[in-house]
């Protein structure tokens, strides 16, 4: 990467920021995703050489002026053959580049009939979403779905590029009324923090840089905004309630790494994981979920580093004063801080699958480190995105977003969706063939025994 | 190792080894039979520690596996075998020597053996009952990578199907498999090859030698060094000479080329990695060139 040319150890501070980049079928999404990373020069001389060759092979852009290739900047992302053939992107592709503060990784999701699957795949881990809209077309059903989506997933910063400003001769009159209808379908959604920059792919208007064809817009470029904008890890405090699932607990008794001192590590008891939010210190009351035990931090160790604190989203070992059983499902908890462990939750789904699901269904639910068997028991109702109100339903089907009320057969501690997307979060599969159907969102956990907290106005997870 | 930043946000490095921990422990945790691909590549040795760092003080708890096209080069396997009895691994071998031997494969015409080594690795995982094998996979590496998931399904014939993968959310990684079917893990997906050798500087990770700059025998061929060895002679015409090289990736020698470099150390090859204006693959694997789609067809089909 070339960005980096001045010094690459400049890097060794350097965050990462992920986002996900959405638009409905020839907004020309491939090539703004093309135009980012050569704009940022990622985009290397043998890459370059090969997207150079099979744009002259197709004739693209017409015949060469003055001897340059014009270059599909589409090709550099549509990786798979059928996607190069039909001119589509089928699946979500993941690209890489830095500037001198940020490393990046763009989840570059396309619009096709599995679109709600590959946009809630990419605003699941996103720091942002930019969602692209054709100026010409304006805001579109998918827009709305999109835009709908990231609020779900509550990605903290949502952009929106309006591309093929050159096409309407960078009026500006065009793009006001563009941007005035997302911010109207923003506010439908309770979100009034959305980024909207003028932008033409193709050409590289304020892609990269700020471009002098669009003087009345005077704002940052997409790329500037990328760089400025705070990832999810910004906005912690480090005060948040710890959560740390328990992947595994390490006993290694005879089989310890080489050159350890067996009389040393003998009774070594660790439980392993990735702390989801906030901080530990050694000495450190938490709480077992499920079961409400209680137990002290004696140690954090990392690798033979023996640490006094650690934080989100770090993975270590701790180890605690009492000998209590604690195995992978278990939840090492802040005290007083998490809801109760509830075998009834309530929750949002992203229907991610072809078939269909009806009340009474049998799943798998994977909540942090456990999975266990699970019921739909009913379906509250389904977000109706024109409106973005809920509206009673009975199923849901391929790209719905709807509230559904599950009982599992042993307590999650699960945490509302909107206190964190980690704890909050949740997989339904299919016990039949182990494919995920729904991604799902914890609204409400405790036994919901009326439906009023089910008609929410707001396809909002909290 | 961990770096405090003033804000308690971790840098990109410590983001990613989390990520590749967390998922080294969930694949572990999960599955009956994992394994471990092991070359003595940057990208695997990369991986291993950080296994080893991920199950400390234990050992790392699963063997590897290395596919050996036996045209790899001496001292990269000088490097494997030491690395494995240096923290107590169990290392299986599926040869594609053997294979070629007794006429299960057909060496190609061009000599390149990497994609010979799909069948000896589907049949390794098959008799050792492997579940989940550890990849060192990174979806910078090439258009069809980057459409890889982080855990990614196998069918019975260990072929890959980009058309219809599981959604990947949050970080709960999906593995659920039926017999016969395998899941490929690959915990430095995130990674790209800046980072690995920024991560390499940082812990003070050994390689094999070839990956610094060293004087060597080499000749000319399609814009390549390559090494002068057994499974690589120059033809007439080519012009053997010394060159002061350095290899960024190492795999089939009869198709692996060297760069010029007087990168001698891993800061070194860090800016020199930074400058580069070629990615890794197109600098030194002629396999990879053969078609824009070379490294999907190979997928498909259960290649690494």
């Amino acid at each position: 990467m070339t960005t980096l040319t001045d010094n690459g150890t400049a890097l060794s501070t350097a965050s990462l920021f992920r986002f996900a980049t959405a638009g409905s079928v020839d907004d020309g999404k491939s090539t703004l995703v093309g135009r980012l990373l050569h704009d940022s020069k990622s985009v290397l001389a043998d890459q370059l050489d090969a997207i150079e060759r099979t744009s002259a092979e197709r004739g693209f852009g017409g015949a060469p002026v003055g001897g340059v290739q014009q270059l599909d900047l589409a090709l550099l992302t549509d990786g798979l053959r059928a996607e190069r053939e039909q001119g589509i992107t089928i699946d979500v592709a993941y690209r890489y580049f830095a500037t001198a503060n940020r490393s990046f990784i763009l989840a570059d999701c396309p619009g096709h009939v599995q679109y709600t699957r590959n946009t809630v795949t990419g605003a699941s881990t996103a720091d942002a979403v930019v969602v692209l809209i054709d100026v010409r077309k304006g805001v579109l059903e998918q827009t709305r779905r999109h835009l709908a989506v990231a609020r779900l997933l509550r990605v903290p910063n949502l952009i929106a590029a309006v591309n093929k400003i050159d096409l309407v001769d960078y009026s500006e009159a065009r793009f006001r009324s563009v941007e005035a209808g997302l911010q109207l379908a923003a506010a439908d959604l309770g979100e009034t923090n959305l980024t909207v920059v003028p932008v033409s792919a193709l050409v590289g208007d304020n892609i990269v840089g700020r471009s002098e064809r669009t003087p009345w817009y005077g704002g940052p470029s997409l790329l500037e905004i990328l760089e400025e904008l705070p990832a999810l890890a910004d906005l912690e405090t480090g005060s948040e309630s710890f959560r740390f699932p328990v992947q595994t607990v390490l006993r290694p008794q005879g089989a310890l790494a080489p050159g350890l001192d067996p009389a040393t590590y003998r009774d070594y008891r660790g439980y392993a994981g990735q702390i989801v939010a906030g901080t530990v210190r050694v000495g450190d009351t938490l709480t077992v979920l499920p079961g409400q035990r209680s137990t002290v931090v004696s140690g954090i160790d990392m690798a033979g580093e023996h640490l006094d604190e650690a934080f989100a989203p770090q993975s270590v070992v701790l180890r605690l004063r009492e000998d209590l059983d604690i195995s992978r499902g278990d939840l090492l908890a802040a005290p007083g801080t998490s809801g109760k462990s509830s075998q009834d939750i309530q929750g949002s789904l992203c229907w991610l699958s072809p078939g269909t699901l009806h009340p009474g269904a049998g799943v798998l639910i994977k909540h942090s480190s456990s999975t266990v068997r699970g019921i739909v028991q009913d379906i509250l109702g389904r977000l109706d995105l024109t409106t973005f109100t809920e509206q009673p339903a009975s199923r849901l089907d391929l790209n719905d977003i709807g509230t559904v009320r599950l009982r599992v057969a042993s307590p999650l501690p699960v945490d509302s969706y909107a206190e964190s997307r980690h704890t909050g979060s949740f997989l339904v599969i299919d016990p039949a063939n182990g494919n995920t159907l729904a991604a799902g969102m914890v609204t409400g956990p405790g036994p919901a025994t009326t439906g009023d907290t089910g008609s929410s106005k707001e396809p909002d997870a909290s | 190792m961990s770096t405090y930043t003033g804000n308690r946000v971790l840098s990109s490095l410590d983001a990613l080894e989390s990520e590749a921990i967390h998922i080294l422990r969930e694949v572990f945790a999960e599955f009956e039979r994992p394994a471990l691909l092991f070359s003595g590549g940057k990208d695997s040795v990369v991986m291993l520690h950080l296994a080893a760092k991920a199950f400390w003080p234990g050992r790392v708890p699963f063997p590897v596996l290395h596919i050996d096209t036996g045209h790899n080069f001496p001292e990269v396997l000088d490097f494997r075998d030491d690395t494995v009895e240096r923290l107590g691994l169990r290392l299986v071998v599926g040869s594609v020597q053997d294979y070629i031997d007794d006429g299960r494969l057909a060496e190609r015409a061009d000599g390149t053996r990497n994609p010979l080594q799909t069948q000896p690795l589907l049949d390794a995982i098959r008799t050792n009952r492997f579940d989940a094998v550890f990849g060192g996979g990174r979806r910078d590496e090439d258009k069809a990578r980057a459409k890889e998931r982080i855990l990614s399904l196998r069918d019975e014939f260990g072929q890959w199907d980009p058309r219809n993968q599981r959604p990947e959310l949050w970080k709960l990684y999906n593995g659920r498999h039926t017999v016969g079917q395998h899941v490929r893990a690959f915990p430095i997906s995130n990674w790209t090859e800046l980072d690995i050798w920024r991560y390499i500087e940082r812990e003070g990770i050994t390689l094999p030698p070839l990956y610094y700059a060293h004087p060597r025998e080499v000749f000319r061929r399609d814009g390549m060094w390559r090494a002068v060895g057994e499974v690589s002679q120059p033809a007439p015409g080519e012009q053997v000479q010394v060159r002061t090289v350095r290899y960024r990736t190492v795999g089939d020698m009869s198709c692996t080329g060297a760069v010029e470099s007087d990168a001698a150390s891993a800061a070194a090859v860090v800016r020199e990695v930074a400058l580069s204006t070629i990615t890794e693959r197109g600098a030194t694997r002629a396999d990879d060139r053969i078609s824009e789609a070379a490294m999907e067809d190979r997928k498909k089909d259960g290649y690494f």
